[in-house]
């Protein structure tokens, strides 16, 4: 990560993969039943994470939010993740 | 043999590996902290169960990126053995040794009760005490221990024979009741293609001495110091 440059600001989600068993998210839904919302369809519990970081350009921010995503937020055998800008 | 358990912070089961395999089976064992980045010579490395880096992200997520991780790795490479017991095996597929991931178990409880395995391989060295179809008894404790991967990828583990141990009732059959964390296909163990690295969730170490009350996972850690090959396993090297 460069020391200088730009501060950006990312919000990483990170979801169980829509095949993969979601147990926390089935017993939520299962919850919110119980407790009278109906029409509930799904519920996916997932994870985010706000990355602040320093890069030279908002391509290597990118870039550096992907990787980061990649080797440790996500496990993609089993998440898939997204990346939204807040301060891009 | 010289054998080396890396210790992380939060490892609980550590010393219950080092008594048997120093104590009980005589072999010379050492401790290796996490952010060594050498193996001093050990040529079975155990990544013992318990907890490391709180777990915070996801199980064995952060311990697969420690310093000791890459010496780990290149020992795997090498043909060198590698055990995981539990978050060892939860690191181990973090780490991309062996495939597969883990989910949360099905009913979302952290289960600490002895299972019935079976066991599906044994020309692999640690199963060198065991006959295919054996049915043991070993204790499982953790919240994540529901073995994912894609169909495809199963598959593949399934046709490579690299399920090593399934959940099973005491009779040795297949029922869902048996997978207690949800484990797709009731896998609880796997190799790597050359068999040299072995993950499983079951607990060897807590039932390797028939005076406590089972002696079941003794002959697992008997067969990863055996020296020489098993069928399948290219010589073993120091790391």
């Amino acid at each position: 990560m460069t020391p200088d440059g730009k501060r950006f600001v990312a919000r990483v989600l990170v979801y169980p993969r829509a095949e993969v068993l979601d147990p926390q998210g089935r017993a939520i839904e299962g919850a919110l039943e119980r407790i009278g919302f109906d029409g509930v369809q799904r519920i996916r519990a997932g994870k985010s994470f706000e990355v602040a970081l320093r890069a030279a350009s908002s391509t290597e921010a990118s870039e550096a939010v992907d990787r980061m995503c990649r080797h440790l937020l996500a496990n993609p055998i089993v998440e898939d993740y997204s990346v939204e800008w807040i301060r891009a | 043999m010289k054998c080396g358990i890396v210790v992380f912070p939060g490892s609980n089961c550590d010393h219950d590996v080092y008594h048997v395999l120093g104590h009980v089976l005589e072999q010379e064992t050492v401790f290796l902290w996490h952010q060594k980045t050498s193996l001093d010579g050990c040529e079975l490395i155990v990544l013992p169960g318990g907890f490391s880096y709180g777990d915070y992200l996801r199980a064995g997520s952060m311990a697969a990126h420690s310093p000791i991780m890459a010496a780990v790795r290149r020992h795997a490479e090498a043909g060198g053995r590698v055990l995981g017991i539990c978050n060892g095996f939860q690191m181990l597929l973090e780490a991309g040794l062996l495939p597969g991931a883990m989910r949360r178990n099905r009913d979302l409880r952290f289960l600490s009760v002895d299972v019935h395995l079976r066991v599906e391989r044994d020309d692999l060295v640690y199963c060198s005490g065991y006959r295919r179809g054996e049915v043991l008894r070993m204790p499982i404790a953790h919240a994540e221990g529901n073995y994912v991967d894609t169909d495809e990828a199963l598959d593949d583990l399934e046709q490579s024979g690299q399920v090593v141990f399934r959940y099973v009732d005491s009779e040795g059959n297949l029922a869902s009741g048996a997978n207690l964390n949800g484990s797709k296909r009731s896998i609880a163990g796997v190799c790597s293609a050359e068999g040299n690295v072995l993950g499983l969730m079951p607990h060897p170490e807590r039932c390797a001495e028939a005076l406590l009350g089972n002696g079941d996972g003794l002959a697992l850690l008997t067969g990863a110091v055996r020296v020489g090959r098993g069928a399948e396993l290219p010589a073993a090297v120091g790391g």
